[in-house]
């Protein structure tokens, strides 16, 4: 027996060595395998942008698609993706920052604030395309086609438009917003708001006052997310008004009787970044020469959302630092 | 009521009518998320079991078929256009896990690594850069690599494995991973730093070295919290719509091949939804399939969540 156990001793003093290789193999190919990720991630987007940049300028991004789409640019899809964020800001962010206003501030930890909590989470995991069909099944069939028949507007709402797109991505964002307002809510410390209350304050003048100027550039953070998230989505607007290709811009105008002013029209069809690189992908009639098209509308995509989520980032660390600011003093 | 300062009694009952009323106006926006998801679910359900009286609730899974010599036969067939309509769902669950589980693999593979790299391995330097890219990463929109792996993957891919298929489902989970990896690392990161420092200095004062600990104690204590970003990983990986769509080939074929083309739940709502006439029961059935879709990311949402709840309160010793 103490001869075993010898051995065994000597066999510890042993290790080191093989150990010390066993040590170098695995770190270095956890080391390896994350180069090898990060290379691939960059070798996808090197080449989109490779084949894509030699198109970009600035007729492509202003002008409508020419000769079968083979030449021209993308100006009504930038135009449409920029009308659609700009419509479905204005339905998400007030109802997003308002339910995180609720859940950071108002409720006590009690059913009601917990089923709530529950359903942004869940909102949060439904896939993107369920907010397809109930975009369609919901928005249009039933919203719009009834309201068309009560109102008596023959097909104006009960068809896929811009309107119901917005309304669907809206829905599909509302969690982006709502857990970022409630993180940025929650990081306004709570001295701050003892201190409103100190000088008299009711709760609706502390967090009118005091806690939603200091959140704003945390809350600023969630809406860029917001649209850069849907930017980015297809699915659920693939029947939702999306077009191939529309001879005009979805605008219309409110006659004045001297001038006339433009407007978005939120009841027409429109053109959308994501949806013109799928179409022109899979169902374009000559999928080869639309290449160059194809790659640089993929590249202005990606430059879209990085950008917007770069800027994501800097506000978010803005935030950061003047709740440091305010912490210190 | 007896204690409070001669200055409290000035804000008025008007005053404290409009915080009430301020409040129950809050309360109502946050009610709205609770309406829609409901408003989602009962209206995905009432859709997916409407449809004709004739028509049985399990043609959603099989058709039987009587045979020549009187026998019936099960039949998993999706063709929903064909006169004989025929509307199973199982090839496109099959088509589903054929695309999603191979993405998890992969995905797992390289995420975790990537996920113990960021956090015991890179300095704090090199994380704060990586990590805003890895996060960058998960922002690409979805149709952009489907896009990728249809134009430029696929050809590559035929070259290497000489598939009969050129678009087929390890195409589509190989696109898949593109954005479960990014789902996976962060995950395994948070749960790997979520781990106090004490039980690393515990395990190094012992003698360990670095991969030991991190093989030995830190992996092992937060393996839940990794498993509930794998399967995170797996209900993105069968929500996901745009890179399936483009990258599967379509092919509704009752097959376990992953080199052969197949077609998704998902892929399938996208392709068809916008040449269907609203109240046949080809629509209904598509809304069916959104009902699963729904119900089954819902439960591994919530699997991933009773994990990552429990690991917390391990964790909190």
């Amino acid at each position: 027996m103490p001869e075993e156990k010898n051995i065994k001793n000597k066999e510890i003093r042993k290790l080191p060595a093989s150990t010390k290789y066993y040590e170098y193999f695995a770190i270095g190919l956890v080391q390896v395998i994350t180069a090898f990720v990060f290379l691939i991630l960059f070798l996808v987007l090197g080449k989109i942008f490779y084949e894509g940049a030699g198109i970009i300028d600035y007729q492509f991004l202003t002008e409508a698609p020419r000769n079968n789409m083979t030449e021209g640019g993308i100006g009504p899809a930038i135009f449409g993706t920029v009308s659609v964020m700009f419509l479905m800001i204005i339905f998400a962010v007030p109802i997003g920052v308002f339910s995180a206003v609720y859940i950071n501030e108002y409720a006590e930890d009690n059913l009601a604030q917990r089923v709530i909590r529950a359903s942004v989470n869940n909102l949060a995991g439904v896939p993107s395309i369920v907010f397809g069909l109930f975009g369609l099944g919901f928005f249009v069939l039933f919203i719009g086609k009834n309201f068309d028949e009560v109102m008596g507007t023959g097909l104006l709402l009960g068809q896929p438009a811009m309107l119901w797109a917005s309304a669907t991505l809206a829905v599909l964002v509302l969690p982006t917003i709502i857990i970022s307002t409630i993180e940025a809510l929650n990081a306004v410390p709570h001295s701050q708001r003892a201190a409103a209350y100190g000088l008299g304050a009711t709760k609706w003048q502390t967090i009118k006052g005091v806690v939603l100027p200091q959140s704003r550039s945390g809350i600023l953070t969630g809406i860029i997310l917001a649209v850069s998230r849907g930017a980015g989505e297809t699915a659920p607007v693939l029947f939702l008004g999306c077009a191939f290709f529309l001879p005009q811009l979805p605008v219309a105008y409110l006659d004045l009787g001297l001038f006339a002013v433009p407007f978005i029209n939120p009841a027409e069809q429109f053109m959308y970044l994501s949806y013109h690189i799928f179409i022109l992908a899979t169902q374009s009639s000559n999928p080869t020469l639309t290449m160059p098209v194809q790659f640089g509308t993929a590249a202005v995509l990606i430059t879209l959302t990085v950008l917007l989520n770069i800027t994501a980032v800097i506000f978010r660390f803005k935030f950061r630092r003047t709740l440091q600011v305010v912490r210190e003093n | 009521m007896d204690t409070q300062s001669p200055y409290a009694k000035k804000i008025s009952k008007r005053f404290r009518a409009k915080e009430k009323l301020i409040k129950y106006f809050f309360f109502l926006n946050g009610f709205v998320t609770v309406l829609l998801i409901l408003l989602i679910f009962l209206f995905l359900l009432k859709e997916s079991f409407a449809g004709y009286t004739d028509f049985n609730l399990s043609e959603y899974f099989f058709t039987e078929k009587t045979l020549a010599d009187g026998s019936t036969e099960k039949i998993f067939e999706w063709f929903p256009t064909s006169e004989d309509q025929r509307l199973s769902i199982v090839p496109l669950i099959l088509g589903t896990l054929l695309t999603a589980i191979p993405a998890t693999i992969i995905s797992t593979m390289l995420g975790v690594f990537v996920g113990i790299y960021l956090s015991e391995i890179a300095g704090s330097r090199l994380r704060e850069i990586l990590k805003p890219i890895i996060e960058l990463f998960a922002g690409i929109p979805t149709v952009v690599l489907g896009f990728f792996m249809l134009v430029v993957g696929a050809t590559y891919f035929q070259d290497v494995f000489f598939t009969t298929s050129r678009l087929n489902a390890i195409l589509a989970a190989v696109g898949l991973s593109f954005i479960i990896i990014p789902i996976i690392a962060t995950l395994t990161e948070e749960a790997l730093r979520s781990i106090p420092l004490e039980l690393r200095m515990a395990s190094y004062s012992l003698g360990a070295t670095k991969w030991q600990t991190i093989s030995r104690v830190i992996i092992p204590t937060a393996v839940s919290g990794i498993s509930a970003g794998i399967i995170l990983g797996f209900g993105r990986a069968v929500g996901e719509t745009m890179i399936v769509l483009m990258a599967s080939g379509n092919a509704a074929e009752l097959t376990l091949d992953v080199f052969r083309s197949v077609r998704t739940m998902t892929a399938t709502i996208a392709a068809e939804l916008g040449e269907v006439s609203a109240g046949s029961q080809h629509y209904f059935a598509l809304f069916f399939i959104g009902t699963v879709l729904f119900i089954g990311t819902f439960l591994l949402n919530l699997i991933a969540e009773l994990i990552i709840n429990k690991m917390r309160k391990k964790i909190r010793f």
